[in-house]
């Protein structure tokens, strides 16, 4: 089901099932082109395959936004090694929750984005992570697998083609960490949920140290439309170096919050306005966060003329991310935000790297304090610099997705962190069972 | 150590999905299908996964200390997780939080002396655009304001 009413300023490619009755049976996806992308693509050569989605401008949908086509392109078909598809669906990062809406309304475009990359890749099996709070989609999945086989879109000789793919669904056990693709690679294996050191890449070792494509759940589900439509079209919907739309989830203080797939491209004063209707009791816009809490956080006046692609992004020194985008009206306490956020990146920080391990515990600690009317002017350049000194110098990003957003809170709302010690703002915190 | 059918039927499903000799890949799932049915994690189960797995129970009980999820303790019927992380918290998250304790007269990870509720402040649990957010085992409930998890707890406390 949909959470939200949908908007009449959506792209609908990815969310064009949406809405139908009964979207994630089998018979509504084959009722509405679903699997004919295989069949295509069955008739294709991989070099093929691999060219259509470099010429749609797929990136990576996950957060990183690395070239699609390119990724695929890495793994190396002729490696006697068994290869694996691997679809990251441990949705985690604060202010993202498209995949969950993907998985819920149209799983086969899931399973048949799956098939596409293991015809690219010569891989013949897959393995579908999801966290494991979203249980519901696990059974949502599984159900879809299992219509999916019985239907001869899954397993040996796939309809006469003579492709063999099984696909599975694994569930995780309560880990952020595990989203960052080699931990998560770790925790598919029954392991912690530990970063490996990087090259190797996955595409040349990864699930069970095989050559393996692993991207995000909003990635692969952007497949089957790229191929039966073809990667210009794709590509035209976007801005020149990122194709296609963006399923954007808008959270906090808007009065249309929801999941809404728009064009890459998408200007950003009409998201807010236009699709979310607005900042709630016509207040302004004090904060924005792009795509996730990773990103460093925009003040309202950086938001002018940016628009939702990773290029506009980048230029404002922030990331289009995972298109979580948080909206934050002008009564937001920062300090608070910076609070909260430190905390889950310490609770959420696997211990493995010493700089991310110390680095959130440091900045929980010293942002505690600080909220607790303990602060001192020190602190301020304290949280810039301990954050600073974290940037780069661990083996996954979680030290920078903590760092950066501690970064700019400290650089952009500075006069907001000293009045806070003038006892300005501060909020009543006595008795409160949580800090923040 | 003996399981429900179901729950046998899906050891033996996860066991087969894995590449031949990575059964330790079916450990995180097989732990947590269980403990929805154990209530927790315990000495026998680990012993027993760790054995079906071919693994050391220590190889177990390391991995059970990452995932938030596996507890050794078991945790209240209705398991209450309320998330307060940023999305949630510009949504008065932490206030519903604190209005869950009160109304359950429990703290964070506290048991209710009956067994019935117990209660836990979440990180993201994936609602942001549906926020306050509150997951009662695995059922989500969006939008929640304290009124409607007033009547939400009351439902579940006459279903007993």
């Amino acid at each position: 089901m949909l959470y939200n009413p949908p908007s009449p300023l959506e792209t609908k490619v990815l969310s064009r099932r949406f809405g139908l009755p009964d979207s994630a049976a089998i018979g509504t996806y084959l009722a509405t082109d679903g699997y004919q992308a295989f069949l295509k693509a069955s008739k294709m050569t991989p070099a093929q395959i691999i060219d259509e989605i470099k010429a749609s401008n797929l990136r990576g949908r996950g957060g990183a936004g690395f070239p699609t086509g390119m990724k695929w392109s890495f793994v190396p078909r002729t490696s006697p090694k068994p290869k694996y598809i691997v679809v990251n669906g441990d949705e985690g990062e604060p202010g993202t929750c498209k995949d969950r809406v993907l998985m819920e309304n149209d799983p086969h475009s899931l399973i048949e984005g799956c098939l596409i990359a293991g015809l690219a890749v010569d891989a013949h099996a897959g393995y579908v992570y999801i966290r494991g709070e979203y249980r519901y989609l696990i059974e949502i999945l599984e159900k879809a697998l299992a219509e999916a086989y019985a239907k001869g879109w899954l397993g040996k000789n796939i309809q006469g083609t003579g492709f063999d793919f099984d696909l599975y669904a694994h569930t995780g056990a309560g880990s952020y960490e595990c989203g960052e693709e080699s931990a998560l690679l770790e925790s598919l294996e029954g392991k912690r949920g530990v970063p490996r050191i990087r090259p190797p890449f996955p595409a040349v070792s990864g699930a069970f140290q095989c050559p393996s494509v692993l991207n995000n759940v909003e990635t692969f589900c952007a497949v089957p439309h790229i191929l039966l439509g073809g990667g210009k079209a794709f590509a035209d919907l976007g801005v020149p170096k990122a194709g296609g739309t963006k399923l954007t989830a808008l959270s906090g203080h808007i009065n249309r919050p929801g999941v809404y797939e728009l064009r890459l491209g998408f200007p950003v004063r009409q998201l807010i306005e236009e699709v979310g209707g607005g900042i709630p009791n016509g207040k302004k816009l004090k904060a924005f966060i792009p795509g996730g809490s990773s990103c460093p956080i925009l003040t309202a006046a950086e938001c002018e003329g940016a628009t939702m692609d990773y290029d506009s992004m980048a230029s404002r020194k922030s990331m289009l991310g995972s298109g979580g985008v948080i909206i934050m009206d002008e009564d937001t306490s920062m300090v608070k935000v910076g609070l909260r956020l430190m905390r889950f990146y310490s609770h959420e920080s696997c211990g493995w790297c010493i700089p991310c391990r110390e680095g959130t515990t440091w900045l929980t600690k010293i942002m505690t304090r600080f909220y607790d009317g303990n602060g001192s002017r020190a602190d301020i350049d304290l949280l810039g610099d301990i954050a600073k000194n974290m940037l780069g110098r661990t083996f996954c990003p979680l030290g920078d997705a903590a760092a950066l957003p501690m970064i700019s809170l400290v650089e952009k709302f500075r006069d907001e962190f000293e009045d806070y010690l003038k006892g300005k703002r501060r909020e009543e915190t006595s008795g409160r069972l949580v800090t923040v | 150590m003996t399981f429900s059918p179901q729950l046998e039927a899906r050891f033996a499903t996860l066991l087969a999905s894995y590449p031949p000799g990575r059964e330790r890949s079916a450990m995180i799932p097989m732990l947590l299908y269980a403990q929805d049915e154990l209530g927790s994690v315990t000495d026998e189960l680990i012993a027993e996964v760790a054995r079906r797995t071919g693994v050391t129970p220590l190889q177990v009980d390391e991995v059970i200390s990452y995932y938030t999820m596996l507890r050794r303790k078991p945790a209240g019927k209705y398991h209450v997780q309320v998330c307060t992380n940023v999305s949630c918290l510009l949504r008065d998250g932490d206030r519903l939080f604190e209005h869950a304790c009160q109304k359950l007269g429990i703290e964070n990870h506290g048991v209710t002396a009956d067994g019935q509720f117990s209660i836990e402040e979440v990180e993201c649990m994936g609602a942001c655009s549906w926020a306050p957010a509150v997951q009662v085992n695995y059922e989500f409930h969006h939008d929640v304001t304290p009124d409607k998890l007033d009547r939400l707890l009351d439902e579940l406390k006459e279903k007993r």
